[in-house]
């Protein structure tokens, strides 16, 4: 997808307009969040579960060299192909000659949030082969040609009417006076549409929640089947997969997909955890003939073993996002990368660029409701004030923010002239706003006060008040 | 340099070490020789009858059918007659597991048995699962001739037959089975959890059930009563 980060403010103005998206956005909060506490509720180990994980993927980072190669040894004893990947473009690259090598005319897709990251459907198209997404939301974006707008539920910023016309735009070959008012008729739809392609494909794609190392396993977790079916029809299969999603055994895998299922759906367990090793054995009479496994830095290991370490946890359930009141207001699109909320604020940065994100480690109120729901328990807040640091001593903020912040920071390393100066302000404020208790315009808080009243403050400070009730 | 040893030689400056540590390489094969559990739930961790009802009141809480059976000779009946109940054709398509060849398949003399793996034409496949897990109502399954993968995902109703036996607390009991099976570090081609039939809430987060893989999953539970 093209990075429209640096716009974040216009994206976000528009998203604040735009009704359908304000309309479907309502999904979110009422879906996901009552789901997931209902789970949780209802597993008193829940808690315990998320100290496992977190110290299982710490474990594991710790590691990473020798699990990576003890994955590599396992997968390639499995009769498995692993190849190693630099770069987004080393991915391609890999990828397509692997397509070549098949005769691929068509592959289908499995939800991949590292193929988003890699822009591989464009690649492959450029390259005459026809990218399929199957994940039922993948499928309406792209149908849309548009990026998903969220990690899990990609297509959760659209409602049912623009769907069913994005499938009467392109499903010409149906007849025009069907019924598809309801939602299960468009699911139905794209059952039909989709099982063709899926039988037609020459590779499948999918990528990998976890690999393990004990096995050379790859796992994936869907809903649909639809990443299944990807998988065992056609004759080659390849899985994408970055670094850190190597874990070290079975046992590890069972915790994780523990919190996995409940942090993001809200359900117990996942519809289908499959569990892929190597192709076809002899005597298989299904699976595909190759298997392989593109193992991706692209800018993971510049995470690693530094004040962003503790990202690299991060098992994509989109609890952070779901909880987000800043995702809430604006959805996924406004943020302009692949990963959106506040994992993608934090990720951003270190895969595109600050230059790119700065905009998305500052649109975060701090509420830290994200670090309170994350499974993997990523101090979420605390890394996205790590990039505004370096955004800081970079001299990327705007120079009114600079300035203001010097002027800021000059008072309160002089606490005298800071008491001194707030108490005047305040008394000033306070005499002023008496009679309304309130201000509907003010000087230099015009960002304020233009879409909202400024409470008038207390005429002494909070020093002073202190000061008085401990006399 | 490869790729791969870019990538690697990336982690270890990153990581400050060279590889080569023995304390780090002790602790990497130590964890994998014998993995061990974490954090196990109570709430699978029940003996006999009430780990199989509760592998059946999780099933079904999941949108599952369950077809409870005293014996393996009532299968063949059982599930024709969960086909004359959903106004399905009488015809069914399994792999070569002997469990399954070896049923009393007399009983149903108008149920058609196809066999091998699926092309997308079948409605209705029939498995036999290697195990359950009680917590979440989840069965295990794994490729081979026996229970083709393609019968779990591409036909629209798929039955599942598992013994109450083989019905265990938590997932990690069936690892120790796979491993005992398949031999240590060993695994079939594909292990598949299947914990309900296929779903989605991708349009307007409403769950609809019958996505890609099958619209219905009904299960049969050998034994396992008080």
């Amino acid at each position: 997808m093209r990075i429209t980060a640096p716009a974040f403010k216009e994206n976000a103005q528009n998203a604040l307009t735009d009704l359908h998206l304000q309309r479907a956005l309502e999904h979110v909060e009422a879906g996901f969040i009552h789901k997931r506490a209902k789970v949780v509720a209802a597993l008193p180990e829940f808690d315990a579960l998320r100290d496992a994980a977190r110290d299982i993927k710490n474990h594991t980072l710790e590691h990473l060299d020798l699990y990576l190669e003890a994955y590599e040894k396992a997968a390639t004893k499995a009769g498995g192909q692993v190849h190693w990947a630099e770069t987004g473009g080393d991915a391609r690259a890999i990828i397509l000659d692997i397509c070549r090598k098949a005769g691929a005319k068509t592959i289908t897709k499995g939800k991949s949030m590292v193929s988003e990251e890699i822009n591989i459907n464009d690649f492959l198209a450029e390259n005459g082969i026809e990218p399929v997404e199957t994940d039922l939301g993948e499928y309406i974006i792209q149908l849309r040609g548009e990026p998903p707008s969220h990690i899990i539920a990609p297509a959760v910023h659209l409602t049912k009417d623009q769907v069913e016309a994005d499938f009467r735009r392109v499903h010409t070959h149906l007849d025009a006076a069907r019924d598809l008012s309801e939602s299960t008729s468009l699911l139905a739809e794209a059952r039909g549409v989709l099982r063709d392609k899926f039988l037609a494909a020459d590779v499948g794609m999918t990528g990998a929640n976890f690999l393990v190392a004990e096995t050379g396993t790859s796992v994936i977790v869907t809903n649909e089947g639809n990443g299944d079916l990807t998988q065992v029809l056609p004759r080659v299969h390849i899985v994408i997969a970055s670094i850190e999603k190597v874990v070290p055994t079975l046992e590890d895998v069972s915790t994780l997909l523990r919190v996995l299922a409940r942090s993001a759906t809200g359900q117990d367990m996942t519809v289908y955890n499959t569990f892929s090793t190597g192709p076809r054995r002899p005597g298989d009479p299904d699976g595909p003939e190759e298997y392989h496994v593109v193992i991706l830095d692209n800018g993971r290991t510049a995470m690693l073993g530094n004040e962003f370490h503790d990202m690299l946890r991060c098992i994509r359930c989109g609890a952070c996002m779901n909880h987000c009141p800043v995702y809430h207001a604006i959805g996924g699109h406004a943020y302009g990368t692949p990963y959106v909320g506040p994992m993608g604020a934090v990720l951003a940065p270190a895969l595109f660029g600050l230059d790119e994100a700065a905009n998305l480690p500052n649109a975060s109120t701090f509420c830290g409701r994200c670090e309170s729901v994350c499974p993997m328990r990523i101090p979420l807040p605390k890394l996205m004030r790590h990039w505004r640091e370096k955004e800081f001593e970079r001299g990327l903020a705007p120079a009114t923010q600079r300035w203001g912040l010097g002027v800021w920071a000059y008072f309160a390393q002089h606490p005298r002239l800071y008491r001194l100066s707030t108490r005047l302000a305040i008394g000033a404020l306070g005499w002023l706003g008496k009679k309304k208790g309130r201000f509907r315009a003010l000087p230099l808080a015009g960002g304020w006060t233009r879409h909202r009243d400024l409470p008038a403050p207390s005429s002494r400070t909070f020093i002073d008040q202190i000061r008085d009730r401990e006399q | 340099m490869s790729g791969r040893e870019t990538v690697l030689g990336k982690v270890r400056r990153a990581l400050a070490v060279s590889g080569s540590e023995s304390d780090r390489e002790a602790a990497v094969e130590q964890r994998l020789a014998s993995p061990a559990a974490g954090v196990i739930p109570k709430r699978g961790q029940l003996e006999g009858a009430a780990r199989v009802d509760l592998f059946c009141k999780m099933a079904e809480a999941v949108q599952a059918g369950v077809t409870r059976v005293a014996s393996s000779d009532d299968v063949p009946e059982a599930i024709a007659k969960f086909l004359r109940q959903n106004n399905l054709p009488a015809e069914i398509r399994l792999g070569a597991d002997d469990r399954l060849a070896g049923l009393p398949w007399e009983k149903t003399p108008n149920l058609t048995r196809k066999s091998g793996p699926s092309d997308g034409r079948d409605l209705t496949g029939v498995s036999h699962a290697l195990g359950g897990v009680a917590e979440t109502g989840t069965l295990v399954l794994h490729s081979g001739s026996d229970n083709p993968t393609t019968l779990n995902f591409l036909p629209d109703t798929h039955i599942v037959v598992v013994n109450a036996g083989d019905i265990a607390g938590d997932y990690e009991t069936v690892w120790q089975r796979i491993r005992a099976t398949f031999g240590k570090g060993v695994m079939p081609r594909t292990v598949n959890w299947v914990t309900g039939p296929s779903r989605s809430a991708d349009i307007e987060q409403t769950l609809l059930l019958g996505a890609h893989g099958p619209r219905a999953l009904q299960i049969i539970v050998i034994g396992g009563t008080a």
